[in-house]
């Protein structure tokens, strides 16, 4: 569950990253700009508050290297 | 006086206690020929300088205590005992510790590896795998309890804590270092979800680096399916495993540095992104607005409401000549209708009065019965050509 979300983190970011430059271009319907409007305040929404509450987990890899250690 | 005899067993021994009694704890300077690292885990080799050479055996066990591995042509300096060994009749140099004659032979096999991997092509640019922007798990390849792994936790922490840091400790220096390197290399290579890894130590003399100038640390780093950044000792510090690596860090906090977005940007980037957006979708909706205002109040929209008022001025105009029109029509038809109706009236009665008839008249009123007529009052006759009054006293007198 956590690495699907990590890996929408990555993805979130630029899809904002592209959401920015289509409204910038200012090429787009009314209708299409404020669904991206929408979206985009999500993304950040949701970014923002992913990138806050992550905590850095460490794992180490001690018992499957103590077996292949072994000889 | 004879000397006794002695068989060669007998001899051999006294060689044997006399060369071990009195060579006991020697240090040798020589250059390495003939190098075999045997299955076993021993090492047998040659000392030589220009005049004489000696057999040299380095048990396994001890050898690993070797930070570098040995090879021919290199200058060192054994420390030892020399032993006999009976059944060939040779002597040797049991060897227990050793080390490069000098810093300038260690630099010697550096360069002289650098030269060999990069003939090999193992330094080319061409299979440098880029490192990822976002990696969602990070291999560490260095000792858990070392000040370098506490370096690398804290900044990707501080800098992006979405990324989740596997370590697969390994000892960095001395005794079995390179080997130990090169399978935490490959068990990190055995997981799928490993996006980018760190092979490193902090800083330390060149004998403490030299696990990683080694040739199997060097390959292990370019088999490596996962990028990997090399990052050992300080920035002064240059090892094989740098050149060999998809990215060289000058140290261990560096190179997490570049393995991980900051935090802080994207911070900066989302809130950017949050100030910026609702103004520009109000700009949009403004510029909408304009496009609007402008096309409402431009020729070609004016150009109906004109047209109303034009069309309704014409539309007054002829109801207004409608009307008129009508009223004059209708005044005429209105008289000639009098005119017709006095004339079919008085027709009428002429036609009748023409063929004899005559209408009696008493009050205004027309007499068509005889019971209507006051007999005591007057009344008059009507003729065609003439009416007569007929008085009740001008009746008396007449009747």
């Amino acid at each position: 569950m956590s690495k699907k979300k990590e890996n929408n983190f990555e993805e979130s970011l630029n899809r904002l990253q592209e959401i920015s430059e289509a409204l910038e271009g200012g090429e787009l319907g009314l209708e299409e700009s404020i669904k991206l409007y929408e979206e985009g305040i999500n993304l950040a929404k949701e970014c923002y508050t992913t990138l806050k509450e992550a905590e850095l987990k460490v794992t180490e890899l001690k018992k499957q290297l103590e077996e292949n250690l072994k000889k | 006086m004879t000397e006794p005899i002695l068989s060669v067993s007998e001899i051999t021994s006294r060689i044997k206690h006399t060369l071990e009694e009195n060579f006991s704890d020697v240090g040798v300077i020589g250059e390495i020929s003939n190098f075999k690292a045997h299955v076993s885990g021993h090492w047998y080799f040659t000392l030589k300088d220009s005049n004489a050479q000696i057999s040299c055996t380095m048990w396994r066990g001890v050898n690993s205590y070797v930070f570098f591995t040995p090879e021919d042509g290199m200058k060192v300096i054994v420390s030892g005992k020399i032993s006999v060994y009976p059944p060939r009749g040779s002597y040797q140099i049991d060897v227990r510790s050793m080390k490069p004659a000098g810093v300038g032979e260690l630099q010697a096999a550096f360069e002289k590896l650098k030269q060999k991997l990069f003939e090999e092509g193992l330094f080319d640019e061409k299979y440098k795998i880029p490192i990822p922007k976002f990696p969602k798990k990070i291999g560490i390849v260095t000792a858990i309890d070392g000040a370098a792994f506490q370096d690398m936790k804290s900044i990707a922490s501080r800098r992006f804590p979405l990324a989740e840091l596997v370590i697969a400790s390994c000892r960095v220096q001395g005794e079995g270092a390179a080997e130990d390197i090169v399978k935490s290399i490959r068990l990190l290579n055995q997981r799928a979800d490993i996006d980018v890894i760190i092979v490193g130590r902090g800083g330390g003399s060149l004998e403490d680096l030299w696990a990683f100038n080694e040739e199997v640390v060097a390959r292990a780093i370019f088999d490596s399916r996962i990028p990997i950044i090399s990052a050992v000792g300080h920035e002064i510090d240059f090892t094989i495993s740098d050149f060999v690596a998809d990215l060289r860090a000058a140290t261990p906090s560096a190179a997490m540095e570049l393995a991980t977005p900051n935090r802080d940007d994207l911070f900066a980037f989302i809130s950017e992104f949050s100030y910026n957006f609702p103004e520009k979708m109000l700009k949009i909706i403004t510029d909408y607005c304009d496009n609007i205002n402008q096309a409402v109040t431009s020729y070609g929209f004016r150009f109906p409401a004109d047209y109303v008022i034009n069309k309704s001025q014409q539309l007054d105009n002829i109801l207004y000549r409608f009307q008129s029109n009508f009223e004059s029509i209708f005044a005429e038809k209105k008289n000639r209708f009098g005119l017709f109706e006095s004339k079919i009236k008085s027709q009428n009665i002429d036609n009748v009065l023409k063929r004899g008839f005559v209408i009696v008249r008493q009050d205004d009123k027309f007499i068509t019965r005889k019971k209507n007529l006051v007999a005591e009052k007057s009344f008059g006759i009507k003729f065609f050509d003439g009416e007569v009054k007929i008085n009740e006293q001008e009746k008396r007198k007449q009747f």
